[in-house]
């Protein structure tokens, strides 16, 4: 009893709180301001009102409504909220392993949003999130979309307005070694894109029956859930998030997304560096993973630090993810600076960070960029975005402040400590085990 | 005209070939000198004579001889020492064939040895040593109550004989891996009277063994030699604990025991710091990004910081890695640290010379003094940034890496 006054006594602190973010606006003045779809602005200020962007540009030269509330934020460094194109926390699962294909299979109907992944990645950074079903599947299920909010349910974080028939993700597909097991799972390789291919051109039938239909309900197919799915990645509504490592499963999934007409991110691509100027001719985008050493599985003992620089030069779309649990989602941006080290540009690593992840979600309109106009999901942090010794200070989500490092308990979800990750009584929040 | 070419030629390759015979001499450069054996020197030079160093100091003192090989950079630190890795072991395909770090037929088995099982050729050395890593404290891992031994060894070298510096510790684990990996022990409890069970047998072996009557002796038994090693004192173990509670149980161990140890991972060593200064015992800590969960869930990055302040001798080590990576990097493991309340020359610390202490290598390895071995390390910048690049690893008064990665 105590628990639930508690918490309705929280969300009605949030809800006032957010009710004050959507009226009175906000301006953080001082800061070095990285827009990302412009040049860096020294002494910047940004206005943010209504849980959106108002006005950036240098300090003095944006008006500052007299209202306004004044954050000093001089000597810091402010950027978008990072988009993490792939990502496991949120305790959800997808495919059960009864089949190697369930283009049915939303992870949304499974994400528990107090799960203490969801406040991690808020710590390192993270506001925009593409939450997939686990790996292991050719098709593990469709994917989410979220904005870490502040949230009593799932439908509190999704981007979209209609969970049930609306688009709310993407399609996770996976190839190489990754869904090869035994039956109904594929054997070998070209069993893998056999089966792919069967279930598209069972799509396509469907999709023509449905176009043959024109509205009649009387003609209508029967309802599949599979089969509805697929339309919407045949149609290029739903891009499929495929899960790739070696150079000739990457070949694999490029000719299977040309076959069909369907859009395409690839995902991993631990060997892009050795056809990076194929993925940039199919015009496909590539979201990388950055890890300590190669290895740990066959698909992964060529990886190489350089995708990031390859891809650029090839003029490939570049974006990077966690995969939480295999990378922690605190230390983000950790990932870009090793891409940088490894010789891509400062300039696409903070792209890949942001913009380029928001594009592959189909979100380049709503986030990943400081622009009059799109949501104010931004972050101060204490310096350089590729240093070691800076940290996120503070996350701010649509004009709210969902993570402050000076806050003790924010503190303690950034660094770790005594019971921080525990959930419940019942059930530790540990997140990991995917890939 | 001819006579007198093949002469010239013969005579450049006699020199050539007398030249490379000579022992290696090296020189390397360094805006900022970070010895470890005292203040860093600014535009310092490490003279390396043959594989061991010959001078250290400011390049206003140092003149570099003829014949050198030059190599500079921003800073210069001591060949990077991994505390406690699985590397060479563990491999990095991750199949069964190239995972010998652990073997699960039986839960206590210290007389495995790890020069029995190290392949020096072992990609993720070579991974390893590319990064600034020259000396390893690898062998059997965590997961079993003893897995076996530990070695300590160079990152170079074709075989294990070319590559070991130093004999190393027992591998013992309290957690919940070994009950993973085993039927029994099913619970901590059960784990902790099978060890003190085990050392009880091993101090009626020691006394059937002192008998006056051969006939009366034992015949020789691998596990039990090497449990009365540990009893004797000769050989350290290197205790995996994460746990508050199973960190006490060893620390209760080794007193009832009176076996040397080395507390290794001690995630939540934070808890019970009063406890492990008072025994005494050094701790060689989980990777800073270690995964938080199972054992490691309440793992914090500050823990380095804490033990420093707390005066508790400390590593920080690459650890072990089931999957993807299949090895973490100390100097990363490090950076962390640096970032999360450990000063630079402490994390640089926990990584070179503090490392070398627990291990037991420092006489040869840690710090640039002369006498030690010429194991360096070079970078272009701050070593812990992101952005900064190894450019320079010299092993043995080897280089064995010139490339910037």
């Amino acid at each position: 009893m105590h628990q639930r006054r508690l918490w309705t006594f929280l969300f009605l602190i949030i809800g006032t709180s957010l009710a004050f973010a959507q009226e009175v606006p906000q301006a953080f003045r001082g800061a070095t301001v990285y827009p990302i779809d412009g040049e860096p602005i020294q002494d910047g200020t940004l206005i943010v009102q209504g849980g959106k962007v108002v006005a950036l540009g240098k300090t003095g030269s944006v008006a500052v409504p007299s209202n306004a509330v004044i954050h000093d934020v001089k000597g810091k460094v402010l950027m978008p909220g990072l988009v993490d194109t792939h990502s496991h926390i949120g305790d959800g699962s997808g495919g059960d392993r009864s089949n190697a294909l369930h283009p049915d299979v939303r992870i949304l109907d499974a994400i528990d949003v107090r799960s203490k992944g969801f406040r991690k990645a808020l710590a390192g950074g993270i506001t925009t999130v593409n939450v997939m079903p686990g790996s292991g599947h050719l098709m593990s299920g469709q994917t989410a979309y979220l904005k870490i909010r502040p949230a009593n349910t799932i439908y509190d974080m999704l981007f979209c307005s209609d969970p049930v028939n609306g688009i709310c993700g993407g399609m996770k597909m996976a190839n190489g070694t990754n869904s090869i097991g035994e039956k109904p799972f594929p054997g070998t390789r070209a069993k893998s894109a056999a089966l792919v291919r069967q279930l598209f051109l069972k799509a396509q039938d469907y999709q023509a029956k449905v176009k043959a239909a024109a509205g009649n309900p009387d003609k209508m197919p029967k309802r599949e859930l599979e089969m509805e799915a697929l339309v919407q990645v045949l149609e290029g509504k739903r891009v499929v998030h495929h899960h790739t490592h070696r150079h000739d499963d990457i070949m694999t999934v490029l000719r299977l997304a040309k076959e069909f007409g369907f859009r395409v991110v690839l995902q991993h691509v631990s060997e892009a560096w050795k056809v990076a100027k194929e993925i940039a001719e199919a015009g496909v985008p590539a979201s990388i993973i950055l890890i300590d050493s190669p290895g740990g599985k066959l698909e992964a003992t060529d990886i190489r630090n350089e995708n990031g620089v390859e891809l650029e030069k090839a003029g490939a779309l570049v974006g990077f993810h966690t995969d939480d649990g295999i990378t922690d989602s605190r230390l983000f941006l950790r990932m870009a600076a090793l891409a940088v080290r490894a010789g891509m540009s400062r300039a696409k690593a903070l792209e890949g960070m942001t913009i380029a992840g928001a594009k592959m979600l189909d979100l380049g309109n709503r986030v990943g960029s400081l622009a009059p106009g799109k949501d104010a999901d931004f972050l101060v942090l204490s310096g350089d975005p590729f240093s070691v010794y800076t940290h996120v200070e503070q996350t701010w989500v649509e004009g709210n402040k969902m993570f402050d490092r000076g806050n003790p308990e924010d503190h303690e979800m950034a660094v770790g400590g005594y019971d921080v990750f525990r959930r419940s009584l019942y059930l530790d929040a540990c997140e990991g085990g995917a890939e | 005209m001819r006579m007198r070419r093949r002469t010239i030629v013969t005579i450049m390759i006699l020199s050539l070939l007398i030249l490379s015979s000579l022992p290696a001499q090296v020189a390397i450069k360094g805006e900022t000198v970070y010895t470890m054996s005292g203040a860093p020197i600014t535009n310092g030079v490490v003279l390396i004579k043959g594989n061991k160093i010959e001078r250290v100091g400011p390049a206003s003192q140092v003149q570099i001889p003829n014949g050198y090989k030059i190599l500079s950079g921003k800073v210069v630190t001591p060949g990077l020492v991994d505390a406690h890795s699985v590397v060479g072991l563990a491999g990095m395909l991750n199949q069964t064939h190239d995972q010998m770090q652990l073997e699960k037929s039986e839960p206590m088995q210290p007389e495995l040895r790890a020069i029995d099982a190290y392949n020096a050729r072992e990609a993720l050395v070579e991974w390893l040593r590319n990064m600034g890593v020259t000396t390893l404290h690898t062998g059997h891992g965590p997961g079993a109550l003893a897995s076996g031994t530990t070695i300590v060894v160079k990152t170079v070298g074709g075989t294990i004989n070319e590559a070991l510096i130093d004999s190393g510790m027992v591998a013992f684990t309290l957690g919940e891996s070994v009950s993973q990996n085993f039927r029994s022990p099913g619970t901590s409890a059960k784990s902790v009277a099978m060890i003190r069970t085990e050392f009880l047998k091993t101090q009626d072996y020691l006394k059937r063994k002192g008998n006056k009557d051969p006939e009366k002796r034992p015949a020789i038994d691998l596990k039990m030699e090497m449990l009365a090693r540990v009893l004797s004192g000769q050989t350290k173990v290197l205790f995996t604990t994460q746990k508050e509670t199973d960190i006490m149980s060893a620390l209760r161990l080794a007193k009832e025991f009176g076996f040397k140890m080395v507390l290794d991972g001690a995630a939540e060593a934070y808890l019970v710091m009063e406890e492990i200064k008072k025994a005494g015992i050094p701790v060689i800590l989980h990777p800073t990004m270690v995964r938080p969960g199972g054992d490691t869930r309440n793992v914090s990055m500050e823990t380095a910081a804490a033990l420093q302040k707390k005066g508790i001798p400390f590593a920080i080590q690459s650890g072990y890695e089931g999957y993807v990576p299949k090895t973490r990097l100390v100097l990363y493991e490090a950076a962390i640290a640096a970032s999360n309340g450990l000063s630079f020359q402490e994390a640089l610390a926990s990584i070179t010379i503090g490392a070398a202490r627990i291990i037991g290598v420092d006489k040869r390895v840690g710090s640039l003094e002369p006498g030690k071995d010429g194991d360096v390390a070079v970078f272009d910048g701050d070593p812990f940034e992101y952005t900064s690049h190894v450019c320079g690893v010299i092993v043995n008064g080897q280089v064995v890496s010139e490339i910037c990665r």
